[in-house]
């Protein structure tokens, strides 16, 4: 198989001009944090690196909005936006991830509870299209309903509507001070349940396996009060100043089969009781009150597609899905990758408008897409 | 086939109850909350049920018939507008709320249920639905998702698209599909986010999953009264710049407090060039804490008067001039237009003093309302008709979207395009950004039958491919926007 060409273009008219004057296969490429997710597609004949458009356009910081290159890394996004005491409130862990990737594939971590994902944060992009056309949607305002919003089409999208190259978001303010209670448990659904029922308003409520780090992060006062009432309600619980280490890591190590179970948020312990059950021997985490469980296996055994569709048809039953982010290629010429999915047909439809000819990271989504 | 023949089929898959074909009985849906645009429809429709309405956009689809949806008709944008060659779906006895889940925090409601009745369903448990436009007593969930309604509260806790998980849509072929659900992050494009406020031209939701919250521990209201609109925008600056998110912050100038005061005697402070209300919610100490904060910055900024709201009572009293400023602005002149722009925050009071002069320039008074934490003017535009007023008016209301646009904010922030701002769109966005958006459209309608006319000023063919225009982008022309 011939090595694809790479190229970094250095502004979105170089962006263009290289889809104008090729023809194949692209993929578009960030940070590479997250390069071997989805299913395997078609390899491409350009990759186009962006890590030439890496700067951060503009911080407004009394709007709390930002405008910044998709091939930024959000690690020095946040560091910018940290000296104004501000940051964009995503903490997804991969290390290296570009703003672009974190929007193109969707990926949040623990605060997702308090401030959503990139679709919630994503206030206007800039894109260019299969056959080089620039286009923009949204704009630099938070409070913007004019004209479709394509950006919540290209969250997610894993590059298969274009190539995003501008992204403005709306930004919040540090809070001043953090409290984390800890608390021991291998079945985190109960005391969840009655976090969410209660008056508190953490940040995070993750559970890394074998503890839930219940997170508060606001005014001093208010972030001491509701520590001691969360080991009130949990009926134990170490408090601290500082987030454990490993907070927010992905359950996987290079090499598993890296799966995200969603789930109504009240079938938490259900489905991490599935999850043991199917997988077993696998590491879990979740994103616990938000719906989202990851997993990390290294199959032991030869069934693994009966496994995970196993694991598939007993989340459905909690109206969730299980994606399997990333594995083997092996595991990913047994499994369908993304699993079934609700509006794949319009979904087809929207991908032939933006990308008649399917050059866009073909085969990496849903369906085939 | 006819209008009148789809009558007669509608009529006998529905019942005559289900179908007005009497113009008098159409004359009452000829507009939404937008008056200015009327047109009787051709037909009017009630289904009950989702299968009714997708037989009926299915008969529409099948014989060439475009077909608008309408909920309570509360929009100020003309986006239910009717079509005189077409059917208006009235979606008013799809009401009912189907399920309320505190444990997961959804309700599943069908598009005609009120907005505030959802949050009546989910209170008994400490929950509520979060947005909540002005409106909220009497507009409809379907009506929210096709506008991606925002509400006073949005500041903090977003608009329609950030509630809603899962959709129940009839395609404009008649065919029916799931989007979303009650789980989080499904699978694939987001649907749910690319439907939420695409202004019913995608189709038809007839059933809405929502996110239910639970209730902030304690809310406090504050009220300052300044001397100035540029002392209340220090102290909304200073607010934000000190990391503090209220729920909601709004103002509002000399004449919006004039109307209120002939209009609902809410008597805020006396001689105030400007009101604030300030809205923080969420747990005790951290109300607490902003509370001191905000109050201090008033203060700082040159507020005459702070009151404090001690209770419900006195929370529903200062909103009351707030609620009412729009329908208030009748009792201080005979006509006016309700306009929606957005500017950045940083921008409101360069924009207000531009305002002031346009005012004064042409002798249309402005009464100013609006959303000051997140930059939404809604300001009220005063004329007189019979004087020959209107067209000074329009023109006014006109320039202060040029003002909006100039500095770098836009058209609308929560009223929507509709019939009113299609003929604006293209100074926001080039003609290249529309035709890459109305893509979104053929994929979902290709014949443009559903609610035709609508967001766009120049309705795409599907089968074309956008060209590659040379011009500039009207923004970048305009020395706003560097090439993006």
């Amino acid at each position: 198989m011939p090595e694809p060409e790479v190229v970094r273009p250095q502004s979105v008219e170089e962006v263009s001009a290289v889809l104008r004057e090729s023809s194949g296969p692209v993929r578009v490429r960030g940070g590479g944090s997250k390069w071997t997710w989805g299913a395997t597609g078609v390899p491409p004949d350009v990759v186009i690196d962006m890590a030439g458009l890496d700067r951060v356009v503009e911080h407004a910081a009394g709007d709390l909005v930002v405008t910044v290159q998709a091939g930024a890394l959000l690690a020095d996004v946040q560091t910018v936006l940290g000296v104004a005491g501000q940051w964009l409130a995503l903490d997804p862990p991969e290390p290296a991830a570009t703003v672009g990737g974190v929007v193109a594939t969707a990926v949040s971590g623990p605060r997702r509870l308090r401030y959503g994902t990139p679709r919630d944060l994503l206030i206007g992009l800039t894109v260019v299209l299969a056959d080089g056309t620039v286009a923009r949607s949204g704009g630099k305002v938070v409070k913007n309903v004019a004209g479709y919003d394509l950006g919540k089409l290209f969250t997610g999208s894993f590059g298969t509507l274009g190539v995003i190259t501008e992204c403005t978001f709306r930004l919040h303010a540090v809070a001043p001070a953090r409290r984390v209670v800890t608390v021991n448990t291998d079945d985190p659904g109960p005391l969840v349940r009655d976090i969410l029922r209660s008056p508190l308003e953490p940040s995070a409520l993750e559970w890394d396996g074998t503890a839930l780090h219940v997170v508060f992060e606001t005014v001093e006062p208010a972030a001491e009060t509701q520590a001691l009432a969360t080991v009130e309600l949990a009926g134990s619980g170490e408090i601290s100043d500082r987030l454990p280490a490993g907070f927010a890591a992905r359950p996987w190590e290079p090499g598993d089969v890296a799966g995200k179970v969603t789930h109504r948020i009240s079938s938490l312990s259900a489905v991490l009781d599935a999850v043991r059950r199917q997988l077993p021997g696998c590491r879990i985490a979740a994103h616990a009150g938000s719906g989202v469980v990851h997993a990390g296996w290294a199959p032991s055994r030869a069934d693994v597609a009966a496994a995970l569709e196993g694991l598939r048809a007993e989340v459905a039953a909690h109206d969730g899905t299980l994606v399997v982010v990333d594995a083997p290629a092996e595991v990913k010429t047994q499994v369908d990758v993304w699993g079934p999915v609700r509006g794949l047909e319009v979904m087809r439809r929207i991908k032939s408008q933006f990308d008649p000819d399917g050059r866009m990271s073909p085969g990496r989504f849903v369906g085939g897409i | 086939m006819t209008l009148e023949a789809l009558a007669d089929d509608l009529v006998a898959r529905l019942g005559d109850d289900a179908v007005v074909t009497e113009r008098a009985a159409l004359r009452t849906y000829e507009c939404d909350g937008l008056a200015a645009y009327r047109c009787i429809p051709g037909l009017v429709v009630l289904p009950r049920t989702t299968d009714e309405v997708a037989y009926v956009v299915k008969r529409c689809h099948d014989a060439g018939i475009p077909f608008v949806a309408r909920g309570a008709g509360t929009g100020l944008s003309g986006g239910a507008l009717p079509r005189e060659d077409g059917v208006l779906v009235v979606l008013s006895r799809m009401s009912r709320i189907r399920e309320v889940d505190v444990d997961d925090q959804r309700a599943l409601v069908e598009p005609g249920a009120i907005n505030l009745d959802v949050t009546r369903a989910a209170s008994p448990d400490g929950f509520y639905y979060a947005p909540d436009p002005s409106s909220q007593q009497v507009c409809s969930i379907g009506g929210n998702v096709a506008e991606n309604s925002g509400g006073a509260h949005c500041l903090k806790y977003g608009f329609t698209v950030n509630h809603v998980t899962g959709l129940e849509v009839v395609m404009p072929d008649g065919s029916v599909e799931q989007f979303g659900g009650r789980a989080p992050d499904p699978p694939g494009y987001d649907l749910v986010g690319a439907f939420v406020g695409s202004e019913g031209t995608l189709g038809i939701a007839t059933e809405v999953t929502v996110r239910l919250l639970r209730r902030p521990e304690t809310v406090q209201t504050l009220l300052a009264g300044f001397r100035t609109m540029d002392e209340a925008g220090r102290a909304v600056s200073d607010i934000i710049a000190a990391g503090v998110l209220p729920a909601a912050v709004e103002m509002m100038d000399a004449l919006a407090i004039e109307a209120a005061e002939a209009a609902v005697d809410c008597g805020y402070p006396q001689g105030a060039g400007a009101v604030l209300i300030v809205e923080l919610d969420g747990p005790v100490a951290e109300v607490e804490t902003h509370l001191a904060a905000v109050d201090g910055f008033c203060r700082a900024a040159g507020a005459f008067e702070i009151r404090v709201a001690a209770d419900d009572v006195q929370r529903v009293q200062i909103w009351r001039g707030r609620k009412s400023a729009f329908a208030a602005v009748g009792r201080i002149s005979p006509d006016y237009i309700v306009q929606d722009g957005v500017v950045p925050r940083t921008s409101l009071a360069q924009v207000l003093h531009d305002i002031a002069a346009l005012s004064a320039e042409t002798g249309i008074r402005v009464a100013n309302v609006f959303h000051a934490g997140d930059g939404n003017l809604h300001p009220l535009v005063l004329f007189d008709e019979t004087k020959q007023e209107t067209a000074r008016a329009e023109e006014v209301s006109s320039r202060i979207l040029d003002l909006c646009i100039e500095h770098g904010g836009s058209i609308t922030g929560e009223h929507g395009v509709g019939a009113d701002k299609k003929k604006h769109m293209g100074r926001m966005f080039s003609e290249v950004d529309l035709d890459v958006m109305q893509m979104v459209r053929c994929a979902f309608d290709p014949d443009n039958l559903c609610n035709p006319g609508k967001v766009f000023p120049t309705p795409r063919l599907c089968g074309e491919r956008p060209g590659r225009r040379t011009a500039a982008h009207p923004l970048q022309e305009a020395g706003i926007a560097e090439i993006f």
